[in-house]
């Protein structure tokens, strides 16, 4: 019981340390390039904090890596890495406006919800070919995700500029597609954010039910932690390969399309693949995997990259500074080995002095 | 990097008024980037604050308030190509009037989702005129047009219909065609490649440009067109580039932003592996020459030039002057010396036969054919 809390306590502890850590490291990067630290980082949160506008940008971006975020975690919890979260997202995107826009006379709450749906089905079967191939075939995932994102970016392409519009980009998505809500618009002074968040957030909660209460979520844990002993145990490996993947994938999608219909209410030429889908990597690792942890990950990346707007014009930083930030705070998640072997060593030494007695 | 280098040097010699100007208000400014030259400057800041006064008009020149923002594509403002130009273009506007740092500015998009804020952002610190670079920025542009009247909009490479929008557009292709004679001129092997970056009416026309051009010289030369669908991915125009110098192109021209990085890459690696093989590069929207050094010389053949900058430049000096005109289109061709073609490395014929053709375009002899689609 005591190893198990303290377990819980270690799994909070690595995120938020690995979080001071790489902001420390961002202000010593700073620091050697002459550039201060600490009007860098006031600038980014006074920004983002002190206007409505751009906390609900943040929350706005925040929503679209949750979706991102689990997508590759539960991928990541069977076992395969899902490089392919980016086509995926796009996949759902252009579906999801393809739609919206094919059926511009429905009522709106049916509307949504059948490009929200195809968008999860696209998602869901451009990530569900790789889980195939890997059940079936033996393939590897990595790979075929990573291909698979260069077929979605020039398939899109090719859709926007011959099947949905004849330039770069589509027409703007009715009023009856759109996922904005008027209140949400003026509470936060006209930003973007929309219904796409309560989506998330009820999708997070899905999530933490579907991983720990149900007998799938269950397998597909076991199948991550050994495929050979679930499948002993007479699970089917290949089904729980492609269930993963078609949820990962649909997770992904449910992004794209409400990134299309909350985000842009279009879709257009695209000049690489979205940074969404790759940040959501980043957004599980940093949440290691729990929905909860995800959710708020997400938050703290949708802060920082709304936040690096600022640097440059509030502080004088180059904006890159905060994709440094970001890119120490996974390196010290991945390298969470040193930090849990310090938080170790300082229990184990306060163990033996409270032993003593 | 070198975009912050040339803030910083311009910061300097204009550090003296600013860090004067600055001193008691807020810091949240570029200021702070040009730390390490306060001591340089300090002995001018000690004449200057002497005739500080309280606010922004302690000299001559400071007497024009207009500030003008860019905000970037997805390509950075350091693409070495067209935000590039257009935030030289800016240092100039300032350089020229005398203005400090505190008058222009650019917010960078990384992501396609950056275009809005950052309009947003550039409008709450209330700039004159901001500047969308790219048509990328079309949609984000009219959509903070509309919310804010009041503002005054520029979109450059393409049209808005707003009223408080002006519209910069280029004739690229004619440029285009000048860089199509003289690929035409200079090709030994008969090949001549050309690098767009994503599809659309305004690579089009670099495209049919140079076709046209390399047609108006020797309509037996072949020209190998291939899109990366990209303007940001070095990689791919790498990829594409050692493609068609290995099918036996000898002259690329590219027209892909920070994808033709990837292609001086890839020239440069073909040269210094075998120094034999003459290999030439074109390059877009800004004298690209300094990319095309290398030990062996300099594989630039010529770069066609799109003023970005001067077309940002007039549009804030005319509005200074007249007021904003919103709502108007202003095309700049080689006419008006909006598009060129730089001497580079060329031979005196390939020249000539550009000049030439430049003359006749001038003239209304030839006439550059716009697009191969129509929309």
């Amino acid at each position: 019981m005591l190893t198990q809390s303290s377990n819980r306590l270690n799994n909070l502890l690595v995120p938020i340390l690995s979080i001071i850590l790489g902001f420390i490291f961002g202000a010593l990067l700073m620091l050697v390039f002459g550039y201060n630290p600490i009007l860098a980082y006031q600038a980014m949160l006074t920004g983002v904090f002190t206007s409505p506008y751009f906390f609900g940008e943040a929350l706005r971006q925040a929503t679209v890596l949750t979706f991102t975020g689990l997508g590759f975690a539960i991928a990541f919890k069977a076992g395969f890495f899902n490089i392919g979260i980016a086509g995926q997202v796009l996949v759902g995107w252009v579906s999801a406006i393809w739609v919206a826009l094919a059926f511009p006379d429905l009522p709106r709450i049916l509307l949504v919800t059948l490009s929200l749906l195809v968008g999860v089905i696209a998602g869901a079967v451009w990530a569900g070919m790789a889980g195939a191939l890997r059940a079936y075939f033996g393939t590897n995932e990595v790979i075929v995700t990573i291909m698979l994102n260069y077929v979605a970016l020039h398939v899109t392409n090719y859709l926007i500029r011959n099947v949905l519009s004849t330039g770069n980009t589509t027409e703007r998505i009715g009023e009856n597609a759109s996922l904005r809500l008027d209140w949400l618009t003026t509470l936060t002074a006209g930003s973007r954010l929309n219904i796409g968040l309560f989506i998330a957030i009820v999708v997070v909660a899905l999530y933490w039910v579907f991983m720990t209460q149900t007998t799938a979520g269950f397998e597909v844990r076991a199948v991550g932690l050994n495929p050979f002993a679930s499948s002993y145990a007479g699970m089917s490996a290949a089904r729980n390969i492609i269930l993963s993947m078609v949820i990962s994938g649909g997770l992904a999608g449910l992004g794209g399309a409400v990134h299309g219909l909350g985000t842009f209410g279009n879709i257009f030429t695209q000049s690489g693949l979205p940074n969404v889908g790759f940040d959501g990597i980043a957004v599980a690792l940093l949440g290691l995997g729990n929905p909860i942890g995800i959710f708020f990950s997400a938050i703290l990346f949708g802060i920082l990259e709304v936040g690096a707007g600022f640097l440059p014009n509030q502080a004088g930083v180059p904006d890159e500074m905060a994709s440094i930030v970001i890119a120490a705070i996974i390196f010290f998640v991945g390298a969470n080995y040193l930090i849990r072997f310090f938080i170790n060593k300082i229990q184990t030494n306060k163990q033996a002095t409270e032993g003593g007695e | 990097m070198s975009t912050i280098k040339l803030r910083s040097l311009l910061a300097l010699g204009t550090s003296a008024f600013v860090l004067a100007a600055c001193q008691g208000e807020d810091a949240g400014d570029t200021t702070d980037t040009i730390e390490d030259d306060t001591e340089d400057t300090a002995t001018d800041t000690g004449e200057d604050t002497s005739d500080e006064t309280a606010e922004d008009d302690g000299e001559d020149t400071e007497d024009i308030d207009f500030r003008i923002a860019m905000i970037t594509d997805e390509c950075g403002v350091d693409d070495r190509s067209f935000n590039q130009s257009a935030w030289e273009g800016m240092n100039e506007w300032a350089e020229n009037l005398g203005l400090s740092d505190e008058h222009f500015a650019y917010y960078q998009s990384n992501d396609s989702a950056d275009f809005i804020p950052n309009l947003n952002q550039a409008n709450a610190e209330g700039y004159d005129i901001i500047y969308g670079i790219g048509f990328m920025l079309l949609d984000a542009v009219n959509d903070v047009a509309d919310q804010n009247p009041e503002q005054n909009f520029g979109i450059v490479d393409d049209i808005s219909d707003r009223d408080n929008v002006i519209s910069l557009t280029f004739r690229d292709h004619e440029a285009a065609f000048l860089a199509g004679v003289a690929a035409a001129e200079t090709t030994e092997t008969g090949r001549v490649g050309f690098i767009g970056g994503i599809a659309g009416p305004v690579i089009d026309r670099f495209e049919t440009g140079f076709i046209a051009g390399v047609a108006h010289v020797d309509e037996s030369i072949e020209v190998d067109s291939q899109y990366a669908e990209s303007f940001s991915d070095a990689g791919i125009g790498q990829q594409i580039a050692a493609g068609m110098y290995a099918s036996g192109a000898d002259v690329v021209y590219h027209a892909a932003g920070a994808v033709g990085n990837g292609v001086f890459t890839e020239a440069r690696n073909r040269l210094e592996s075998d120094s034999d093989e003459q290999i030439w590069l074109i390059g877009v929207d800004r004298d690209q020459e300094e990319e095309g050094n290398w030990d062996g010389g300099n594989f630039t053949l010529t770069s066609t030039l799109k003023g970005v900058g001067s077309s940002i430049e007039a549009s804030a000096n005319q509005t200074i002057e007249e007021g904003f005109p919103g709502g108007e289109t202003i095309a700049y061709g080689l006419e008006e010396e909006g598009v060129d073609l730089t001497r580079g490395n060329m031979s005196d014929d390939a020249w000539a036969a550009v000049e030439e053709a430049r003359q006749a375009i001038l003239d209304g002899e030839i006439e550059v054919p716009e697009f191969t689609y129509s929309e």
